[in-house]
């Protein structure tokens, strides 16, 4: 076992972890944050993103202990201060970009990504971003809706479909 | 996934003692190889993680050549290769964002996967990979199906790329894997044009050397549309038959003489 220290959601955090203990595994059962889901385990659906110093990437498919110092942010720490929900998490509600909701947590932190890259996204390059996250309800269209509409962008020309 | 214990070394020199212990095996970002521990297709005693030897990644121009350090995430040389356009484009689209925020090129090389990226772009720009100890030319470090010239515990420091006169990578995407279905790429450089097919072979990236030959002597889209692939060799699966893939070699090679 080994000590890692992290940064998440803000917090100082450590824990003991064994060298194959998953950036997932860690902050769900180690740090009891399951808003961060595993979808496939095998690095193709995106429903466990995470950013890492600033970066998405697929907490499934990285060591905690390789991210030892590392400042972390969830889906838990997307939310305004006063707990309402984030420009993004709020985008996702109003544009109904969610169905069972299964994916929504990776796909939040994906598109906070794009965003803080890229504010004006188009609809191209939201779909371009959001490759990797996997949508099993197929509820695309109001997906990428809802990131256009979290830039700030107009989306009431954009169908429903 | 079976236990292992994890070492982050902040040398080469360190990386290199830590590789040495039995067992030991090397991790860059890890985006092809926890997959594999997952599924016990891989089982280190020892992992040595690269990803925090700060002398091995970044970008920088060292005379003609464009010079990226092995543990570099491919994100980071989407940016960062703005010298090598074709290289850069090429690093921007592999996999997805989050796995180009991890993977790296000294990972991607060393595991030679026949349908990886950056195998044609180290080929066909005739790059140089450095390891820890000596430097290897591009064609003697692809030996075949995830095998390269590296020897055990051996590490890729860097990959030296001259910067062709013109190039370009045209990947044919096999959209669920998002690697290359079959992929070519091509440079010109003063020495003559070379081109590089990954995705196709059954013995991984290799060099056309029929159309390398045309595109030296007339460097235009339909000098190769009298060529032909043989299927023999080429990779068959439920995606794509081994006359498709020949096929496709054919037609992405014009492609990328188009878009060079």
């Amino acid at each position: 076992m080994t000590k890692v220290s992290m940064t998440v959601n803000g917090k100082a955090v450590s824990g003991e972890v064994e060298g194959r203990t998953l950036l997932a595994t860690f902050l769900r059962e180690g740090l009891g944050l399951t808003g961060t889901h595993v979808g496939c385990d095998t690095s193709q659906c995106g429903a466990c993103v995470v950013h890492v110093n600033g970066q998405a990437i697929k907490s499934c498919t990285a060591f905690a202990a390789d991210l030892d110092g590392a400042k972390v942010t969830t889906i838990e720490g997307m939310a305004n201060p006063d707990g309402s929900l984030g420009t993004v998490q709020q985008a996702f509600q109003d544009h109904h970009g969610l169905q069972c909701g299964f994916c929504t947590p990776g796909m939040v932190m994906s598109a906070a990504a794009l965003l803080a890259e890229n504010p004006k996204p188009t609809e191209a390059e939201v779909r371009h971003h959001l490759e990797g996250n996997i949508c099993r309800c197929t509820g695309y269209h109001n997906i990428v809706k809802a990131v256009l509409a979290a830039s700030g962008q107009d989306v009431g020309q954009i169908a429903a479909e | 996934m079976y236990a292992f214990e994890l070492e982050k070394p902040a040398t080469v020199a360190e990386a290199v003692k830590a590789l040495a212990q039995e067992d030991a095996q090397a991790l860059g970002g890890g985006q092809t190889l926890i997959p594999s521990m997952k599924q016990r297709l891989a089982a280190p005693a020892v992992l040595v993680s690269l990803n925090g030897i700060k002398e091995m990644i970044g970008v920088r121009k060292d005379g003609g050549d464009l010079v990226i350090g092995g543990a570099t995430p491919h994100a980071v040389v989407a940016k960062e290769a703005g010298a090598y356009p074709a290289l850069a484009g090429l690093a921007g689209n592999i996999g997805d964002p989050a796995v180009r925020n991890r993977g790296t090129i000294g990972g991607s090389l060393a595991n030679n996967d026949p349908s990886a990226c950056y195998p044609s772009a180290v080929l066909a720009s005739g790059a140089t990979v450095v390891t820890n100890n000596r430097q290897i030319a591009a064609d003697d470090f692809f030996e075949g199906l995830f095998t390269t010239a590296l020897e055990p515990g051996e590490i890729i420091t860097e990959v030296r790329f001259p910067i062709p006169q013109k190039a370009s990578y045209q990947k044919f995407l096999q959209p669920a894997s998002r690697f290359a279905l079959t992929a070519v790429f091509v440079a010109k450089t003063g020495g003559g044009v070379r081109v590089a097919v990954t995705g196709a072979s059954e013995d991984g990236v290799f060099r056309w050397a029929d159309a390398e030959a045309a595109l030296s002597a007339n460097f235009a889209a339909d000098a190769v549309s009298g060529l032909s692939v043989d299927p023999e060799g080429m990779i068959g699966d439920m995606h794509g038959t081994k006359a498709y893939r020949a096929n496709l070699v054919k037609v992405l090679t014009g492609r990328a003489v188009s878009a060079a």
